[in-house]
């Protein structure tokens, strides 16, 4: 936030949370604060140019343990993205796993002003909060995983929703984080002894199904008023023919009553969940499927997951999927089990739209962001880095809004796009409207962040604009992707960052996090197993493990009372 | 008397963070948890007293200003800075020497790189199928040590985290478990071992070699004996690999620093893969100082890479071998260096020392070690973990917070580090006027 006044004149606002669809209008700013009216304010003249409010990505891997782990073992990729100290920006490298730094300053430079970290281990925070501090501009958030944990499956199997909802508000405080993260409920768990579960296998040891995890946790967390659903990748990822249990798990939560008006859950980079197929020989796009499932519900939200072609790493705390993906590939594998908790695993992977599975994956992410009529329950995500970095987020941009662009790509792919896909059939193209709410306004809303200021340009909402270097006519793809890759101006909290697509100033970003209330008795009464699982189990103990406020220096609270 | 719990021990990469001591006075007069070395350190010992310059041969005290002002002014004039060490101080302090680096073009890096560098050339070659040490207290029934002796290098390793934890599956503690040693002498560690694998010096890759060949079924292509190691030792070895439930392989500078080098590690995480295609199974190495894997995290996220990090052109260039700082010594090619938080003078090779007395060199520690002995500028810096907090990062990557116990004058790592940076920026801003 910087004081002051700033006007931006004359553009073409998209804002969709406030219903406003390309109307010439101003935007005012005072004190990083959208305002009514300014007196003597600097001007910026956004003359028939695209103007958004800054841009806020639901899911992507950019800080902690695996991220470096993927960091430290791809210098190759590490190379790719170098460029020099500049009077304001440090140091950058890699492209897949940018450092630190460049992840702050090529997210400002799309016009993105806040990013969720997708996957903190709990016993890891401190890193992840250690990174995020090194992260410039990008205000941000991050989910610690609750649903491998012995502390959740326990209470899963005993039924003690309340004592459930007492040990996710505690973990979601001691990790300062912002939600209830879910990543192969039981199944990496089971990798711990190198096996894997599906969604109605029992955990071994624990007697516990991973369905049963998944709904107990929307239970405990609608006990509170939380901002976000619960954010789920869910079982067999990646594997042919999963996309039934995909729409298994969103049926799970369908009587669950959210408490607001959102979804009881957030089901994340569904392009890895929509697959048809028994075999990678017979594999195919069921996105049709699951966009008809979405098309018919309300308890659900999606993001994508979207390719980008080329060379990534991939990285998920869904250890057994990484070590099947190692298994195809041959490249090198990372693995880390977290006790009690989690796992990871990581390797590199290269998207070849020469391949017929890569080809039907790449056309799968486009096909649900066209096929689920609603945007309002679609997010644009790569699940950076794993279908693809967060910088190729205009070239999907490009794809949507373009039919030709995505049949000259097509052209070019393996010939199974138009036998087991149905992307080529879609005449379907998204406006800036609608850009704008798979951007910003579904993801804000989706996250509750637009009540804290996020994803809008309402009266008191952040001072974070977006202008793009485009007009609203343009039609021609490879401009639209030129200007969505490097804003004319990015604006955090009124501070211009971005000009002519170079980084001018570097703000520390704001940590939001959730502080659920929960009863005191029922507190005590789950600390009592807790302390026992630190006592006997953990290698840290109970009183070094909560994320100390040293870690989250530009903190922003937001509390979750408990819903009598 | 003030009891302090949950005291986080700064020693070794074991990060034990269940030590209680007394405080009375403003001292520690009490330690208990802790190993004997981790006690030492906790209970405190000879220090540097006073910031000084060295002049005309000897050290002269002076105050931190004169001090961190002449170290600025040594580094700004360089050409060629290396800034060395970070291992045994905090992140925070890690941080502003990334930083520094970026300011003056400097080589930066740790001591990761006479460690387990090899390991990471390692991993950047295959990955790390790894693990907390928590997983391996509560599941590992087989435990395999190899160059590495903890029982004199990582004294409560063992107790903590491995062999003799007791955890979920693990509630007997030993009883239900294996351990194998694999070392060229009988150590402490191999007293203890069910099976003690005493390998020739040299010999571990082929060792290496052969258990992966047997874990993939071709046990008809290794010889009766290899690298000093019969058969049957060999095939009984694999047997407890095969069925164990959950195994472990922790290996140390015995494999890191001895024949092939970074390929007995390549090696080694192989056959770990190989294990895994029959059960669960994990390698880590053993972290030596208590922060090197904090620096490698530090390093990699600000830079891209964790060691060996050359800021020269203005981004990171990571060619290890190359600017290493033993490499960097060798070839008389630095010319000015700030040691932080370690020791070279007792633990490069002569050849490099012998250029490093040669030019002005800036050393920031608690103690006087032999590399005071040749250092121009000494800047003595509070104990982290005793006298300073602040984030390191166990040998398994966990992150954990050092406490204060005692209140100093000296001043914290990252203080000193921001005083030297803003200097350097004061010098190097008139020089642009």
């Amino acid at each position: 936030m910087v004081e002051g006044e700033l006007l931006i004149r004359n553009g073409v606002v998209y804002d969709p949370i406030n219903g406003v669809n390309g109307e010439k209008k101003d935007i005012c700013i005072r004190d990083g604060k959208v305002v009514e009216e300014v007196r003597n304010p600097k001007v910026i003249d956004a003359e028939g140019r695209v103007v958004m409010p800054g841009g806020v990505d639901i899911h992507a891997h950019i800080a902690g343990g695996k991220v470096n782990a993927g960091r430290l073992f791809r210098p190759e990729d590490g190379r790719k993205g170098r460029e020099a100290k500049t009077k304001v920006c440090r140091a950058q490298s890699g492209y897949s796993v940018p450092n630190t730094f460049a992840t702050g300053y090529r997210y400002a430079k799309m016009g993105y002003t806040f990013v969720m970290e997708a996957a903190m281990p709990p016993l890891a925070a401190r890193h992840t909060h250690e990174e995020i501090v090194d992260i410039p501009i990008l205000d941000n958030a991050a989910m610690p995983l609750i649903d491998n944990n012995w502390m959740t499956m326990d209470y899963v199997k005993s039924g003690d929703m309340d004592l459930l909802a007492a040990y996710v508000a505690w973990i979601i405080k001691a990790t300062k984080g912002y939600g209830v993260k879910i990543v192969n409920p039981g199944g990496t768990e089971a990798w711990a002894w190198a096996k894997n579960c599906d969604l109605n296998d029992a955990v071994p040891y624990f007697d516990v199904t991973p369905a049963e995890i998944v709904k107990s946790l929307a239970v405990a967390n609608e006990k509170f008023e939380m901002p976000h659903s619960i954010h789920v990748h869910g079982n067999m990822l990646g594997h042919p023919g999963n996309y039934e249990v995909t729409t298994s798990t969103y049926d799970l939560v369908k009587g669950i009553k959210p408490y607001r008006d959102r979804p009881t859950m957030h089901a994340t980079h569904t392009q890895f969940h929509s697959y048809g197929g028994t075999t990678w020989g017979d594999f195919e796009s069921k996105a049709g499927a699951i966009a008809d499932y979405v098309n018919k519900n309300e308890h659900v939200s999606i993001d994508l997951g979207s390719v980008i072609l080329g060379d990534t790493t991939t990285m998920t705390a869904d250890g057994p999927m990484e070590y099947s993906l190692y298994q195809i590939t041959g490249r090198k594998w990372t693995n880390h089990d977290v006790e009690l908790e989690t796992g990871s695993g990581i390797t590199p992977f290269l998207y070849s739209g020469k391949v017929s599975v890569h080809t039907i994956q790449w056309a799968i992410g486009q096909e649900l962001a066209l096929l689920i009529k609603d945007p309002w329950k679609v997010a644009l995500t790569t699940d950076h880095p794993n279908a693809g970095p967060f910088i190729g987020y205009p070239i999907i941009i490009s794809m949507l809004m373009s039919k030709r662009r995505r049949d000259e790509s097509a052209a070019d792919m393996h010939k199974a796009i138009y036998d087991r896909a149905a992307l080529p059939s879609i005449d379907r193209e998204y406006d800036l409207y609608e850009i704008a709410i798979v951007t910003r306004g579904m993801t804000a809303k989706t996250l509750g962040l637009h009540e804290h200021g996020k994803g809008h340009l309402g009266v008191g909402a952040d001072g974070d604009v977006a202008i793009y270097d485009i007009s609203p006519e343009e039609r021609d793809a490879g401009r639209i992707q030129k200007a969505f890759l490097n804003t004319k101006y990015t604006i955090k909290g009124g501070e211009v960052v971005v000009k002519d697509g170079e980084v001018v100033a570097t703000p520390a970003g704001k940590t939001y996090f959730v502080t659920p209330e929960c009863d005191e008795k029922l507190t005590d009464e789950m600390m009592e197993k807790l302390k026992d699982k630190f006592e006997h189990y953990y290698s840290v103990t109970f009183n070094n493990y909560p994320v100390q406020d040293a870690y989250v220096p530009n903190p922003y609270e937001i509390k979750a009372p408990w819903r009598s | 008397m003030v009891e302090i719990t949950d005291v986080v021990c700064s020693l070794c990469g074991c990060v034990c963070d269940d030590i209680v001591v007394e405080v009375e006075d403003n001292k520690v007069t009490k330690v208990k948890g802790a190993c004997a070395v981790g006690k030492s350190k906790l209970m405190g010992h000879g220090r540097i007293e006073s910031p000084a310059i060295r002049e005309n041969g000897s050290l002269k005290d002076c105050s931190y200003d004169e001090a961190i002002k002449k170290a600025a002014e040594i580094l700004a004039a360089a050409r060629r800075p290396l800034l060395y060490g970070w291992s045994s101080t905090v992140c925070e302090a890690d941080k502003v020497g990334v930083e520094l680096a970026e300011e003056i073009g400097a080589v930066i890096d740790n001591t990761a790189s006479v460690c387990h560098g090899p390991s990471v050339l390692a991993i950047q070659d295959v990955g790390l199928p790894s693990c907390t040490l928590g997983e391996v207290k509560n599941r590992a029934d087989l435990v395999i040590y190899w160059g590495a002796n903890p029982a004199a290098a990582h004294a409560n390793h063992m107790k903590r985290y491995s062999y003799i934890s007791k955890g979920y599956w693990t509630e007997e503690g030993k009883k239900n478990k294996k351990l194998v040693v694999v070392d060229v002498r009988k150590t402490a560690t191999a007293k203890m071992a069910d099976v003690f694998l005493q390998i020739e010096q040299g010999k571990d890759y082929l060792v290496f070699s052969a258990l992966r060949a047997m874990l993939y079924g071709y046990e008809d292509v290794v010889p009766e004996e290899v690298g000093g190691i019969s058969k049957k030792d060999l095939l009984e070895t694999v047997r407890m690999m095969k069925e164990a439930k959950f195994g472990i392989i922790f290996f140390g500078m015995g494999v890191t620093h001895t024949g092939a080098r970074h390929n007995n590690i390549v090696n080694a995480i192989q056959t770990t893969r190989a294990a895994h295609t029959h059960t669960k199974f994990n390698i880590m190495p053993m972290r030596g100082h208590y922060n090197v894997a904090g620096i490698n995290q530090v390093c990699t996220w600000e830079t891209g890479y964790p060691f060996a990090v050359d800021l020269s052109r203005g981004y990171a260039w990571y060619n290890p071998g190359e600017h290493s700082a033993t490499d960097l010594l060798v070839r008389r090619e630095c010319d000015a260096a700030l040691i932080i938080a370690s020791d070279p003078g007792a633990h490069f090779p002569g050849e490099s020392i012998r250029h490093l007395a040669k030019i002005p060199v800036i050393q920031i520690d608690p103690f006087p070690n032999p590399t005071t002995e040749f250092a121009d500028v000494v800047i003595p810096a509070a104990i982290s973990g005793v006298e300073a907090e602040g984030n390191v990062y166990r040998m398994d990557n966990i992150p954990i917070r050092l406490r204060k116990l005692v209140d100093t004058e000296y001043m914290a790592d990252e203080e000193i580090m921001e005083g030297i940076l803003e200097e350097v920026r004061a010098i190097k801003g008139k020089e642009s006027e």
